[in-house]
This record gives structure tokens, C-alpha cells and sequence, in this order.
């Protein structure tokens, strides 16, 4: 307990010397040397609460059975107290905040070192990346409501300033904004939620024992009222369908290091708020018997469907996208979609009391989460080297990088690798627990369930495949073949000195699958102690636990052995090739001496055959004009991906909601005395009324 | 029987004030009433604060309007309320206030019969005065006859320590109207007009 309260110690301390900084910067002369050492100065504070923190949540052991550390301090307001908790769950969650937080300090702090110091005040933008760090600490220990929902406040301001860096662009300032409404409308349900738990249990502490126990006599409907309220205020963070809208334009505007750690930690925290949430409504695990009839049915169901509802729509979005970055944001999407396909098939299984299905949907969940933390980091770092060196993230314009910054495409190839679920990386074992969940929905008591879970298992392998065409796109595409402008041509090769940071995730990617029975054991203990499991159910989940863990064991294994082949067939190659002349010809060249990079795929020739299929239902349109006849002329195609959730309910709705807004600014038109009267009127009225 | 008189005067005062059509008809009249109240508080048998109120309300204050007026010496668009409906209002304001005597659950013999009417109509007047007229000048007036009321209000409460209280206050006044007559004079001499309706093309 100490050593977080030591990292959460430590960004306090940082956040009022940086902010008097920034303040000071923004009143002072630009100067280079002042930039250098806020730049410094700044993300070095980050990274070193970030590896104290990551350490303290690393070391000691994983076991379901671990209870809560909690720590209380002075607090000054009349509700809630300031108490904070450690529990694996915790734990867990705050292992990616401090990991990419580390990782994207250091490659932040090289990222920026190179930007005008009289456009940016880098002493503010560290400011607020402490911030976030600190709100999502704080909103993974908080073991009170009200300090919750600060900590979850402070978590979804500071992204706002962060995202809003380059703030000269109108499209980044939209996206800022887009961001900060997104943000709150989901903190309009969250504080219903809270407030109403409140009002419910007599108390804001987030002990689950205590909650459960004070809602035993509460309707089950009005359980359920709550478990909507907290399932669509964190989705809204997590970029649930259809509150998605926000994440594919903020993270493409943020700087990469901002989006890394906004794609890689905070949007996890829409997971663990809905995990925290049930666990606060149906009591914790193993000690409330009798807590099965409380936990509808249907509220699993509710959360598979939107799970992969927004699993499809965001891989399938992904594929219609030009930007790398946007792309990425759509693929976060996805996997948010998988992590929520987990837990309803948890919350499926803990309901119909099948202790494999719950076992493996939980730890499943969590298990993606953290990879996902891992390679979607490095992915977006990846491309924020990427935006460094070519100037641009159109894949259209890319093409042939990996010549050109041959450390950085591989890295990015580890990390397309392991998000498209191939063994031996890290992605393969997340979805392989998913997989194994919802494969045991044939044995599963019901036709309707058998039938719903082995659909899904079917729309899940289905995703998954579309996630392996959307990475071969992504790094064919931005690395494979010639360049296809001066943009790719001109490309430079990163100093090491910057790319480095980026071989941390790579190496979680990797350790991810080779070391699969330790991170699955974590994942699991984690979910055995956190998913509010009955008694009975409990004892099943550690025999079901121990019945799967060897699987994970074959998958290191045959990681490990797969690994070790490669080498040996690479180096058995260049010891081959050791005395004879290789000669290297271009990549598409097939044998042609004069070939052209207009002959390669195109982004968008690549997604027709995907878009002439989901294009109807998913709203990709192709555009342009196709080959015709033996001898054909000009031709093009290009693919677009409007959000229609976007352009055709958010767009409208907030219109419609600004008209309103306009229609009242009659009451506000300057006349001052007019102001009075409203005054008078009021205080005439509400004598009388009190008088009456 | 004087009292009842005072308190009459200064009702028909109030009255008068909403008809008065230009701003030196109403320095008078704000004048008249810091005289009203001095002689009341005379009668109430609280003589220094009586001199004050009447050396300040009664003689420096319309002093410094009347000196403020002169400097700006402009003739515009005096109201937006037409007076006579501005009369009317005042008189629904001496109803309600009536009313409000009636009803209002008041601890017994702290108020003369009719102070609180009076106190409370004068107050209303001068918000009527602040919300009808169109210069800077004469929502000052008003500002002062709205307080004149509130002035009205404490009387019956004032023991013989509150006196350095209300003094303060007194002094208070004084500063704000000063204040706002320089202000005023400025912003008549910057932008050539101190209709406040025009003020709102400052707004952002």
C-alpha cells in the first residue's frame, strides 16, 4: 500500500511545482532552454511515479483470496472520506496506467523535444499528463464514491488539455470538444448511479460486502436501474456502441503518446468501473450466498450484445479508415468490444451458474485488457513515429517505411502481431480464454443459450479474422512495398534515442504469450476475487482454473518452441546464404524491371472485397469509377466510413439541442434593467408564495 | 400625529418621484425625501443620527447629483416605462406592500403602524425608478431610494449602539453615490451618452 500512496505522492508533489511552472512559462518569453527542462523536468516526474508505482503493483503475490489493503487520510468535506484501496483488481488495472504511463512519458518527452517552443507551453502539457496519471490512480484505489467520482472527474478533464495540444487546428479543438461531452454526459450517469447507491445503502463507501448487503431488500428493478446507469456511464468511457463517437476523432487529434495512454489505460477504466459496479450490486466474491437470483439473467445478455456489437462495427469501421491513428481508434473500439464480450459472458455464466463459462469470461476480459494496453501503446507510438518521420498518417501516402525506419516497422509488426491474435504474442491468449468461454456455451443448460453463446462464438471468430486483414493493411500498407508519394519516399529513420521506449510494450507483447500460465494465473485470480461469484460457484471456478491452466502451459510451450524455430531458420538462412550473392529486387516487382508504385494495392482496393459485403449494413460507401472492358480507361476507387451513429443520431440530437439553447437566449438580451425586473419579479413571487 | 404625517409625505413622495419628468424634478424630490427621513428619525428621538442623514441624503448627495447633472448637461430619452404606468405600478407596490404587512408574520409592536408599508413601497419605487428610467443618472437616483427604503426598515430596530452601525452604512452610501457619479460623468463624457440601454452593445 505504501508504495502507491509513495507514486500517488510523488505526481501531488509534481502537479503544483508543474502548474506554477506553466503558469509562469505562459507569462515569460518563450525560451528553448526553458522548454528543454519543463519538457524534462515534466515527463521525468511522470516516469518516476510511474515506475515507482508499477513496481508496487508487479511485485507481491496474485491469489483470489488476497483481501483489500485500505489507508485513510483527513478529508475535509462533510461526505465520503478519503479512503483508498488496493485489491487485485486494482492491482491489475493500475499495471497498464503506470506501464504506458512510463512508456509514453519517455517517448513523449523524445517526441516533443523537437517542437516550437513558442507554440507550446510543455510545462502545462506535462501538468495535466500527471493529472490524468493521478485521476486514474486514484480512480483505480478509491474505495469511496464520492472520492470516485472527483478522482473519475480529474481523470476525464485533464485528457481534455491533452488532447487538445496542437489547439491551432479547428479539427483538433472539435475533437477536444467531441471529447469533453462524450466525457461528461457519461459523468451525468455515473453520479445518477452513485448518488442513488447513496441513497440506497445510507453510506458512499464502495465495500462490496457492505453495499450488497444494505440492497438485499432493494426491488431487483431498481438493481437493474443502477446496473444500467453505471453500465452506460462507464461505456460511454470505455467507447461502448453506440457512444463510440468520441474516440475515433480525439485520438487521431491528441499527440501519440496521449493517445497510447488514453487508448492503452483510460479507457480500460469504463471495464473496471462496470466489473466494480457489479460487484458492488451483487456482493463479493464467494462470501453472499444466495446472491444468484440477484443477478439477472439478462444482464449479461444486455452486455454480450453490446459487446460485440461494438466489437463489429468498430473492426469493420477500422477497415474503411485511411489514417493510421484513426484506424487505430476504431480498433480500440473493437477491443473494447471483445473485453465486454467477456465480461457478459462472465456475467452469462455466474447467472446460469456455469463456473467455466464465468471463470474463463472474466479472466478473459481482464487477460485482453492488459494486452491490449500492451500492443495498442506500442501501436499508436509506432505511428506517432510514423507522423514524425514520413509527416503523414494517410496510408494512401505510405508505403515502403520499413526500409526506411526498419526498427520501428518491426516493432510495429509485433505489435499488428499480437492485435491480430497470432501466436506466439500476447493477443492470441486473451482471446483464446474468450473463445474457450463462450465454446462451452453447447453445454450449457437451454437451447436460447446454447444457440446465443455458440452465435456469438461465431461473430467473435469472425471479428477475429477481420482484425488479422485489418493489420495486414495497416503494416502492408504504412511499411510493405514502395512508397507511394515523397512523403513515404522522404521518410527518415528515428534516432534510437526516441524509438527505445518503444521496445518496453514490444517486450510485454512477446512476454505476454510466452509467459501465458502467469498472466492468465493473474487474470484469474483477479476475476475470482472481483466477479461477484456465489460460494459454490467459486470452489468450481479453481477446479475449472486449474482444469484450463495446462492449455496455457501447451500455448508457452509451443510459443516458446515456434520462437526458437524461427531463429533457428533465420540464422540456418544466413549461414545458407552466407557465401553466395543475394540480390534484392523490388517488393510487387514480379520479375518487371520498371515497376510503379500505382500497381501496388491501394487502402482502398484492399477493403472493397470486405466493404462490398458488410458496406449495406455497416455504411462504407465505395466511390469512384471501376475498370470496364478488355482495354479499360482511367479508373479509382476509394472507400469511405461515415459514422452514421454520428452524422445521423449525435449530429441531429445535438442540433436540435443548440436550437433550443438559442430559442432561450431571448430571456439574456443585455438590457440591464430588463435583468432587474426578472430580480424583482422573483422576490415578489417567492414572498408570496412563502406568505401564502 | 407628526409621524403619521412624515410617513404620508414620504408615500406621496415616493409616488411623485415615479412621476417626476426630468432628472431635476427628481433630485428634488430625493432631496425632500433625505429631508422626510431626518425629521422622522428626529421624532424618533435619534437626533445625531436625524443630523446626519439630513446633511447627507438631504443636502450632499442631491448636491452632487445635481453637480453631476450639470456636467454632463445633456437632454435624451429620460424613460423607457411610460410615468404614468410607472405611478401605477408604484401604487400596486403600496398595495402589495400593504398586503405583505397583513400577512407577514412579524414580532408585535417592533414596527409602527404604516412604517413598513412606507419603507417597503419606497423600496419598490426605487427599483421601479432603477427598471423604468434610461439614464446612468437616474438609476442612481433610484439605487438611493431603494436604499432609502431599506434605511426606512431598520429604523424601529436601531438600539443605541446600532447608531455608529448605521452611520457606517451612511458612509457607505455616500461613497457608492460618489463613486458612481464620477463614474457616471466619465462614461458620459467617453461615450457621449449615458442611456444604459446602449450599454449592452459592450456586452461580448
Amino acid at each position: 500500500m505504501e508504495i502507491y500512496i509513495a507514486s500517488i505522492s510523488i505526481m501531488l508533489a509534481a502537479i503544483p511545482v508543474l502548474g506554477v511552472w506553466a503558469i509562469a512559462d505562459s507569462l515569460l518569453a518563450p525560451k528553448k532552454s526553458r522548454y528543454r527542462m519543463a519538457n524534462i523536468c515534466g515527463a521525468g516526474l511522470a516516469a518516476i511515479a510511474c515506475l515507482v508505482g508499477f513496481a508496487g503493483a508487479v511485485c507481491g503475490p496474485w491469489d483470489f483470496s488476497i483481501k483489500a489493503e485500505h489507508a485513510h487520510f483527513a478529508w475535509g468535506l462533510p461526505f465520503g472520506s478519503l479512503t483508498l484501496a488496493i485489491d487485485p483488481l486494482s492491482r491489475l488495472f493500475l499495471l497498464p496506467i503506470y506501464g504506458l504511463g512510463l512508456v509514453c512519458a519517455l517517448s513523449g518527452a523524445a517526441a516533443l523535444k523537437h517542437e516550437n517552443a513558442r507554440e507550446h507551453n510543455l510545462a502545462a502539457h506535462w501538468f495535466f499528463y500527471n493529472l490524468l496519471l493521478l485521476g486514474m490512480a486514484l480512480v483505480a484505489c478509491a474505495a469511496d464514491g464520492v472520492l470516485f467520482l472527483l478522482a473519475w472527474e480529474i481523470m476525464s478533464l485533464a485528457p481534455f488539455f491533452l488532447i487538445d495540444f496542437n489547439d491551432r487546428d479547428s479539427k483538433v479543438r472539435d475533437a477536444a470538444w467531441v471529447y469533453l461531452t462524450a466525457a461528461h454526459l457519461g459523468a451525468i450517469f455515473l453520479m445518477a448511479f452513485f448518488i442513488g447507491l447513496w441513497q440506497l445503502t445510507g453510506q458512499t463507501g464502495l465495500d462490496p460486502a457492505i453495499t450488497a448487503n444494505a440492497l438485499k431488500d432493494v426491488s431487483p428493478r431498481t438493481c437493474s436501474l443502477l446496473f444500467i446507469l453505471a453500465l452506460v456511464g462507464f461505456g460511454a468511457k470505455a467507447g461502448l456502441f453506440p457512444m463510440h463517437v468520441w474516440l475515433p476523432d480525439a485520438h487521431p487529434a491528441a499527440p501519440s503518446h496521449v493517445s497510447a495512454l488514453l487508448s492503452g489505460a483510460m479507457i480500460n477504466m469504463g471495464l473496471y468501473g462496470v466489473i466494480r459496479s457489479t460487484g458492488l450490486l451483487a456482493g463479493p466474491a464467494g462470501t453472499a450466498p444466495g446472491i444468484l437470483g440477484l443477478i439477472p439473467g439478462w444482464w449479461g445478455w444486455l452486455v454480450l450484445v453490446i459487446g460485440l456489437c461494438t466489437a463489429l462495427i468498430g473492426i469493420i469501421k477500422a477497415l474503411g479508415q485511411g489514417n493510421l491513428k484513426r484506424l487505430l481508434a476504431y480498433s480500440s473500439v473493437e477491443n473494447m468490444g471483445l473485453m465486454f464480450i467477456g465480461l457478459g459472458c462472465g456475467l452469462i455464466g455466474i447467472s446460469s451458474g456455469d463456473a467455466w463459462i464465468a471463470l474463463l469470461g472474466f479472466a478473459g476480459a481482464l487477460l485482453h485488457m492488459l494486452n491490449h494496453a500492451g500492443f495498442k501503446g506500442l501501436l499508436f507510438l509506432c505511428a506517432g513515429e510514423v507522423l514524425h518521420s514520413a509527416g503523414t498518417l494517410r496510408l494512401e501516402l505510405l508505403g515502403g517505411l520499413q526500409a526506411r525506419m526498419p526498427l520501428t516497422g518491426i516493432l510495429f509488426a509485433i505489435g499488428a502481431a499480437a492485435i491480430a491474435c497470432l501466436p506466439p504474442l500476447s493477443g492470441f491468449t486473451g482471446e483464446f480464454a474468450l473463445f474457450m468461454a463462450l465454446a462451452n456455451g453447447a453445454s450449457a443448460t437451454g437451447v436460447e443459450k446454447q444457440l446465443g453463446l455458440l452465435l456469438s462464438l461465431g461473430l467473435l471468430a469472425l471479428v477475429s479474422g477481420l482484425a488479422c486483414a485489418l493489420y495486414v493493411k495497416a503494416y502492408g500498407m504504412a511499411f510493405l512495398g514502395k512508397p507511394r508519394s515523397g512523403f513515404a519516399q522522404n521518410a527518415h529513420c528515428p534516432p534510437f534515442n526516441g524509438v527505445w521506449p518503444l521496445l518496453l510494450p514490444a517486450a510485454a507483447c512477446i512476454a505476454g504469450g510466452l509467459l501465458a500460465p502467469q498472466f492468465f494465473h493473474m487474470a484469474a485470480a483477479t476475476a475470482m476475487q472481483a466477479a461477484p461469484l456465489p460460494g459454490q460457484l467459486l470452489g468450481e471456478c479453481l477446479t475449472s482454473a486449474a482444469a484450463i491452466e495446462p492449455a496455457f502451459i501447451y500455448i508457452s510451450i509451443g510459443g516458446i518452441g515456434l520462437t526458437g524455430l524461427v531463429v533457428v531458420v533465420w540464422l540456418l538462412r544466413k549461414a545458407c546464404l552466407r557465401w553466395r550473392i543475394v540480390l534484392n529486387r523490388e517488393t510487387w516487382g514480379c520479375g518487371y524491371q520498371a515497376s510503379s508504385a500505382r500497381i501496388q494495392y491501394s487502402e482502398g482496393s484492399f477493403s472493397e472485397p470486405l466493404a462490398r459485403i458488410f458496406g449495406p449494413v455497416m455504411g462504407l460507401t465505395l466511390r469512384g469509377e471501376p475498370v470496364r472492358g478488355i482495354f479499360p480507361g482511367l479508373a479509382s476507387l476509394g472507400l469511405s466510413a461515415p459514422d452514421r451513429i454520428r452524422n445521423h443520431v449525435f449530429t441531429p440530437l445535438f442540433e436540435g439541442i443548440e436550437k433550443v439553447c438559442n430559442a432561450c437566449k431571448i430571456i439574456q438580451h443585455g438590457k440591464i434593467h430588463l435583468y432587474i425586473v426578472y430580480i424583482l419579479v422573483t422576490v415578489v413571487g417567492l414572498l408570496v408564495w412563502g406568505l401564502k | 400625529m407628526l409621524f403619521s404625517n412624515i410617513i404620508l409625505l414620504l408615500l406621496l413622495n415616493d409616488l411623485l418621484l415615479l412621476a417626476a419628468p426630468g432628472i431635476t424634478w427628481l433630485i428634488r424630490l430625493t432631496a425632500f425625501q433625505g429631508i422626510l427621513l431626518g425629521s422622522l428619525l428626529f421624532d424618533m428621538e435619534h437626533a445625531l443620527l436625524a443630523g446626519a442623514v439630513l446633511g447627507i441624503k438631504g443636502i450632499l448627495l442631491p448636491l452632487l447629483l445635481a453637480r453631476t447633472y450639470k456636467h454632463i448637461g445633456k437632454r435624451e430619452k429620460t424613460h423607457h416605462l411610460n410615468l404614468g404606468v410607472a405611478v401605477v405600478m408604484g401604487m400596486l407596490g403600496l398595495i402589495f406592500s400593504l398586503w405583505l404587512e397583513h400577512n407577514l408574520p412579524l414580532m408585535p409592536d417592533i414596527f409602527p403602524v404604516l412604517l413598513l408599508p412606507a419603507a417597503i413601497t419606497t423600496l419598490f419605487c426605487g427599483l421601479i425608478l432603477v427598471v423604468g428610467r434610461a439614464t446612468a443618472l437616474s438609476q442612481v437616483i433610484g439605487y438611493l431610494v431603494a436604499e432609502n427604503g431599506i434605511f426606512l426598515l431598520g429604523t424601529p430596530l436601531m438600539a443605541a449602539g446600532a447608531i455608529w452601525f448605521e452611520l457606517a452604512l451612511l458612509l457607505d452610501i455616500f461613497v457608492a453615490v460618489f463613486v458612481m457619479g464620477i463614474a457616471i460623468g466619465h462614461i458620459g463624457e467617453k461615450f457621449d451618452s449615458i442611456d444604459t440601454a446602449r450599454f449592452r452593445s459592450l456586452r461580448d
